[in-house]
């Protein structure tokens, strides 16, 4: 059987009192599309956050690509990974926000070199062409010359997108990254991560975008309350969807 | 009777209208104007002011020293005391506790105590500890040693005292500046896979850079006035000398106009930097930044 890129095992997180996640279990086959949905606080966007380790998680284990992420098992006992190595994993997993989080004191093009040449250590000259390159594949390579700013809210998550992807990223967390757009703008992030997606990236995406998950999506995972309430086919769950709170849910967001 | 004129002709009509007066404005106006002509006329022809004196001592050799010696300790106390601004600031927003309690505890004293009974205390450490060395601790043997009185000059402990004043002021400032960036923004440096380090260095802290700035502008212009305190220890400064010369020739006032004119002189330098500086670090904070950018090309690293 071949190894899932990313594998989630009873997962639980606590924010002081309050059990956020309880026990979550999860498989993302390479080059699969995960769409993760739920109401708000239902704890998907926590789940996303453990994998990268952005969140710390109080039980269970999340392994990416076979590397158990935040720690290492030595013996019987296991060990806070140290910093560097924390990062060394982090490097391999893209994260897109919400709210973009461009470094606003850098232009799109050096928001897009910045992983590549601090983190890596890549020479400038390299880093600038292939961040051309991305900004290209994302159709903003006019804009690369522009600060944050200066862009629409579309166009600067499309920024976001190259700089994740200028990282040469194992996995793509995506965290609902068209919820802070106006309607209209939607779509053009849309248009890249269909792309990104057909291109055999694996993606977990956390999203209210319904008719992204039906077209583009492997698995959809309905999330409340903590635990994974359904999952499936996007076509065949959204088709026949048999929990009354996913049904509820449906009813509200379609 | 006038013809209204139709919607299409007004858009032609340029605004050409009368302003109503305004008389309270127009009176003020004059009593300044008055106040000012008048100010400047009982100072130019008050024999007791000596201009001849103030022209004569303006760029005298012990002057021009002590105005060097001024330079020299507002921008090397600034220096030290925004590096341990930083450090402070950065050990007050660590998670270790005894970081921050040390942090604080700084903070706390240095703000407590007044800068005047600071710095006579740095010239008289040597009662307090008569001799610095290096070696083991708690009184074991030391490998160099030297005497406080021979370390201790003026000029360092007019040193020691402002850098470390304005390190526990600077400190509050750089930790506000930090606290303003985003959350967010060390989540993407983060999850880019940046090490704390790099995150503080190449994200927080250029953004926090922009709130840390104007306060720090205003930190270096008082510093400028505070280094004149430094005159109770006989700092060789510009009041130090000014101070020297009127005690032989007994032109007080004479002398302190000439110092408050260097003094004016250095603050509006600075000020007219500070301006430029902030202008660097509004970078991609508004529209017309692009344009501002390359007006200051000379001040702006080659980004390739």
């Amino acid at each position: 059987m071949v190894e899932p890129k990313v594998k989630i095992r009873s997962v639980r997180k606590c924010f002081g009192s309050v059990e956020v996640l309880k026990g979550i279990s999860l498989d993302v086959p390479e080059g699969g599309v995960v769409c993760v949905v739920g109401p708000s606080g239902s704890g998907k966007s926590t789940l996303l956050r453990c994998v990268n380790r952005l969140e710390t998680i109080d039980s269970g284990r999340i392994w990416v690509d076979g590397d158990l992420i935040g720690y290492a098992e030595q013996g019987d006992r296991i060990h806070h990974l140290r910093p560097a190595q924390l990062c060394r994993q982090r490097q391999d997993i893209g994260m897109v926000f919400q709210r973009f989080h461009l470094f606003p004191h850098r232009t799109a093009l050096e928001n897009v070199m910045e992983g590549p040449v601090v983190v890596k250590g890549v020479a400038r000259g390299q880093a600038r062409k292939r961040a051309l390159e991305l900004l290209d594949r994302v159709d903003l390579a006019d804009r690369a010359d522009h600060y944050p700013a200066q862009l629409s809210g579309g166009q600067q998550q499309r920024v976001a997108i190259a700089r994740s992807l200028a990282m040469d990223p194992k996995l793509m967390l995506f965290d609902e990254p068209t919820s802070a757009l106006d309607p209209e703008l939607v779509q053009e992030v849309l248009a890249v991560m269909r792309d990104l997606a057909a291109s055999g990236m694996t993606m977990m995406v956390v999203t209210h975008e319904m008719g992204f998950a039906r077209e583009v999506g492997d698995n959809l995972i309905f999330i409340d309350g903590g635990v994974i309430v359904e999952q499936g086919h996007p076509r065949d769950v959204l088709a026949n969807p048999r929990h009354e709170r996913f049904r509820a849910f449906l009813g509200q967001v379609l | 009777m006038t013809k209204t004129p139709q919607t299409a002709d007004v858009a032609d009509l340029p605004i050409d209208a009368v302003r109503p007066p305004r008389p309270g404005r127009w009176i003020a106006a004059v009593v300044a104007a008055f106040a000012l002509v008048w100010l400047a006329y009982t100072i130019i022809v008050n024999e007791n002011l000596h201009w001849d004196v103030i022209a004569e001592y303006l760029m005298d050799g012990r002057v021009l020293g002590g105005l060097w010696v001024t330079i020299q300790l507002t921008v090397l106390s600034m220096v030290i005391g925004l590096a341990l601004g930083i450090l402070a600031a950065v050990m007050q927003l660590s998670g270790s506790p005894v970081l921050r309690g040390a942090s604080a505890l700084y903070t706390w004293f240095f703000r407590g105590t007044p800068l005047l009974v600071q710095l006579i205390f740095w010239f008289n450490i040597g009662l307090v500890f008569p001799s610095f060395g290096i070696g083991v601790p708690f009184d074991g043997p030391k490998l160099i040693e030297w005497q406080a009185n021979e370390l201790i000059t003026p000029f360092t402990a007019a040193l020691l005292g402002l850098a470390i004043n304005e390190g526990a002021y600077m400190a509050e400032i750089v930790r506000a500046g930090i606290r303003s960036v985003d959350p967010g923004q060390r989540e993407a440096a983060e999850a880019l896979g940046m090490s704390h380090r790099q995150v503080l260095r190449r994200v927080v802290l250029p953004q926090a850079m922009r709130v840390i700035i104007p306060p720090t502008g205003n930190q270096f212009i008082s510093m400028l006035k505070t280094t004149s305190m430094v005159s109770v220890i006989a700092g060789a400064e510009l009041l130090t000398v000014s101070q020297r010369i009127y005690l032989g020739n007994f032109e007080v006032i004479a002398m302190l106009i000439v110092a408050s004119i260097w003094y004016i002189v250095l603050t509006t330098i600075a000020s007219v930097g500070q301006h430029f500086i902030e202008k660097r670090f509004e970078r991609g904070h508004h529209a017309l930044q692009v344009r501002v950018r390359r007006n200051l090309r000379p001040f702006s690293r080659g980004n390739a």
